[in-house]
């Protein structure tokens, strides 16, 4: 048992700073598809191709000042940035990144843990997340950093209710809130996408809300609000609120891949007719790049479309998503009952 | 009336419901980025790479030496007169005995500005030049923190011995043949120049 203490643990760190490092190299990733869609070159001074500009930008946010407003909420203030990276890191947790490795007849999975209501844990934790924006900008005491909660807020809370209800649906295809589980499910069967097209397209353009990316990027908008609400943060304090949101667009791409795309899962798996563990380095690799690829999506997105409007993201999130995901739970229940799957 | 076939007339209209769904045309928007990554980026990084610059390129001046290393320009001015940006400003100084390997005339430029700020890069104070003393080169003209630093004197603009800098492609046939004529006292060298000097005398 004790092995099995030290392996998580080790797993822990893994997981920690794998999600570092790609939300660093996520910036750079970022920065380099923007200058290639706008046909520019892009950060290419600092080593090759510009590899190590996420390291001098690091450097950079320690070097700045740090600033307090004087009115500030001290406490709370630095509170903000710390919640919103603690929530970002914690999500990794339930992901299930391989099936396992056997080491001398023991299996170690590849998840932190697999509790039986991860789903609900991933939303739990995700909607902590808001709090962490919503404090910094409150104890910021500036209109504008203000403003900027209050619309993170509003739009976390609005698009969790159809995020919620789209996973319902898959919930019940599934019968389980295990991610574990989920995708043990997709590796005897179809990945869920296939059974649930609509609900995946909730999720997703939820997910685009719910990390702050464009085009529901208002919280942070530069041209209204002057940085939304970490307008009066600096030094590593904004780094953290910057970094944040780019591991929560890893997070939620691993979920994205993890529920719907598969999971660790590739076609013909077990036909290739290896052995566990490599199998397992080679499931790391699959999920890894469904996780690229949907990061890429983030990316492409951001710098396709335009800012909503405030009442249009309302709008879109109460009216449009929100019945769009009754929908699909409706369609599934009658599917599923059709079929003769509900006892 | 049309002025180019790609004129659209423009209609206020109700959405269709496929347009009303926004998907088909974000994906249409989507795809004109995607078709972006394959499109080459007409950047130059410049300090690496350089672009080719015509050869008739009007950058920043030198002010030339003779073959024995003078100094040819002779401060007579017509260069600041030409100039129709008034860039151009010099004070002129008598050369002194032992100073004939500095200067190739009696007379010399112990000013010589150009205001690159002012300056529109004409070309018209190289025309006007009859000493073949200055030239417009490809360089560019490098950028500064301070406007001070833009009015170049002599220590930026005269070539140094050291490495000269090559205008044959600003002297045209008609200039070269110009300046083989020995006829015009401008076109001797200072070893050509000398002797006769010392006839006058």
């Amino acid at each position: 048992m004790d092995a099995m203490l030290i392996y998580k643990l080790i797993l822990c760190v893994i997981v920690f700073v794998v999600s570092l490092g790609m939300a660093a190299y996520m910036t750079w990733g970022e920065r380099k598809l923007a200058a290639i869609l706008q046909d520019r070159v892009g950060p290419d001074r600092a080593g090759p191709l510009g590899l190590l500009q996420p390291i001098a930008d690091g450097v950079k946010m320690f070097m700045k000042e740090e600033m307090l407003p004087g009115k500030s909420n001290r406490f709370l203030f630095i509170l903000g940035p710390c919640l919103f990276m603690v929530t970002a890191c914690m999500t990794g947790a339930v992901i299930p990144w391989g099936s396992g490795i056997t080491i001398d007849g023991v299996l170690y999975p590849m998840q932190i843990t697999d509790i039986n209501i991860g789903l609900l844990y991933l939303l739990g934790v995700v909607s902590i997340g808001v709090y962490g924006i919503m404090i910094g900008g409150w104890a910021s005491n500036n209109k504008y950093s203000l403003l900027g909660a209050l619309r993170a807020s509003s739009q976390m809370i609005s698009y969790e209710v159809a995020m919620g209800l789209s996973l319902i649906a898959l919930v019940m295809m599934t019968g389980t809130l295990s991610l574990g589980e989920i995708s043990r499910q997709q590796d005897a069967g179809l990945a869920n996408v296939v059974y649930q097209p609509l609900g995946f397209l909730i999720f997703i353009i939820c997910a685009f809300a719910e990390t702050n990316r464009a085009p529901f990027d208002l919280p942070e908008c530069e041209s209204e609000l002057v940085g939304g609400y970490h307008t009066e943060y600096s030094s590593m304090k904004l780094g953290l609120f910057l970094f944040a949101e780019y591991i929560n667009m890893f997070i939620s791409s691993a979920v994205m891949a993890t529920l719907y795309w598969g999971g660790y899962n590739f076609p013909f798996q077990h036909e290739l007719g290896l052995d566990g563990n490599t199998l397992a380095i080679l499931q790391t690799v699959a999920l890894f790049a469904k996780i690229v690829i949907f990061i890429f999506i983030f990316m492409w997105v951001r710098w396709t479309l335009p800012r909503f409007r405030y009442d249009q993201l309302m709008h879109l999130g109460w009216r449009v998503l929100l019945p769009l995901s009754l929908a699909n739970i409706f369609i599934t229940g009658i599917v599923m009952y059709l079929m003769g799957k509900l006892n | 009336m049309a002025l180019t076939n790609r004129s659209k007339t423009a209609t206020v209209r109700e959405l269709t419901w496929s347009e009303k769904l926004y998907l088909p045309a974000i994906f249409k928007g989507m795809l004109i980025t995607f078709s972006h990554l394959f499109k080459r980026t007409p950047t130059i990084k410049y300090p690496d790479v350089k672009r080719e610059m015509a050869p008739v390129y009007r950058g920043q001046h030198v002010l030339k030496r003779d073959e024995a290393g003078a100094e040819r320009c002779t401060a007579c001015g017509l260069c600041a007169v030409a100039c129709p940006a008034e860039a151009i400003t010099m004070e002129s100084a008598e050369r002194k005995k032992g100073e004939e390997n500095l200067y190739r005339e009696e007379k010399y430029a112990s000013i010589y500005e150009i205001n690159m700020l002012r300056c529109i890069f004409c070309g018209l104070c190289e025309e006007a030049c009859p000493k073949e003393a200055i030239f417009l080169t490809d360089r560019i003209v490098p950028s500064s923190f301070t406007r001070g630093e833009e009015v170049f004197g002599k220590d930026k603009l005269v070539e140094t011995t050291e490495s000269p800098i090559d205008v044959t492609l600003r002297q045209r046939p008609e200039v070269l043949e110009f300046k083989k004529d020995k006829r015009h006292y401008h076109n001797r060298t200072f070893k050509d120049a000398k002797p006769q000097i010392n006839k006058h005398h």
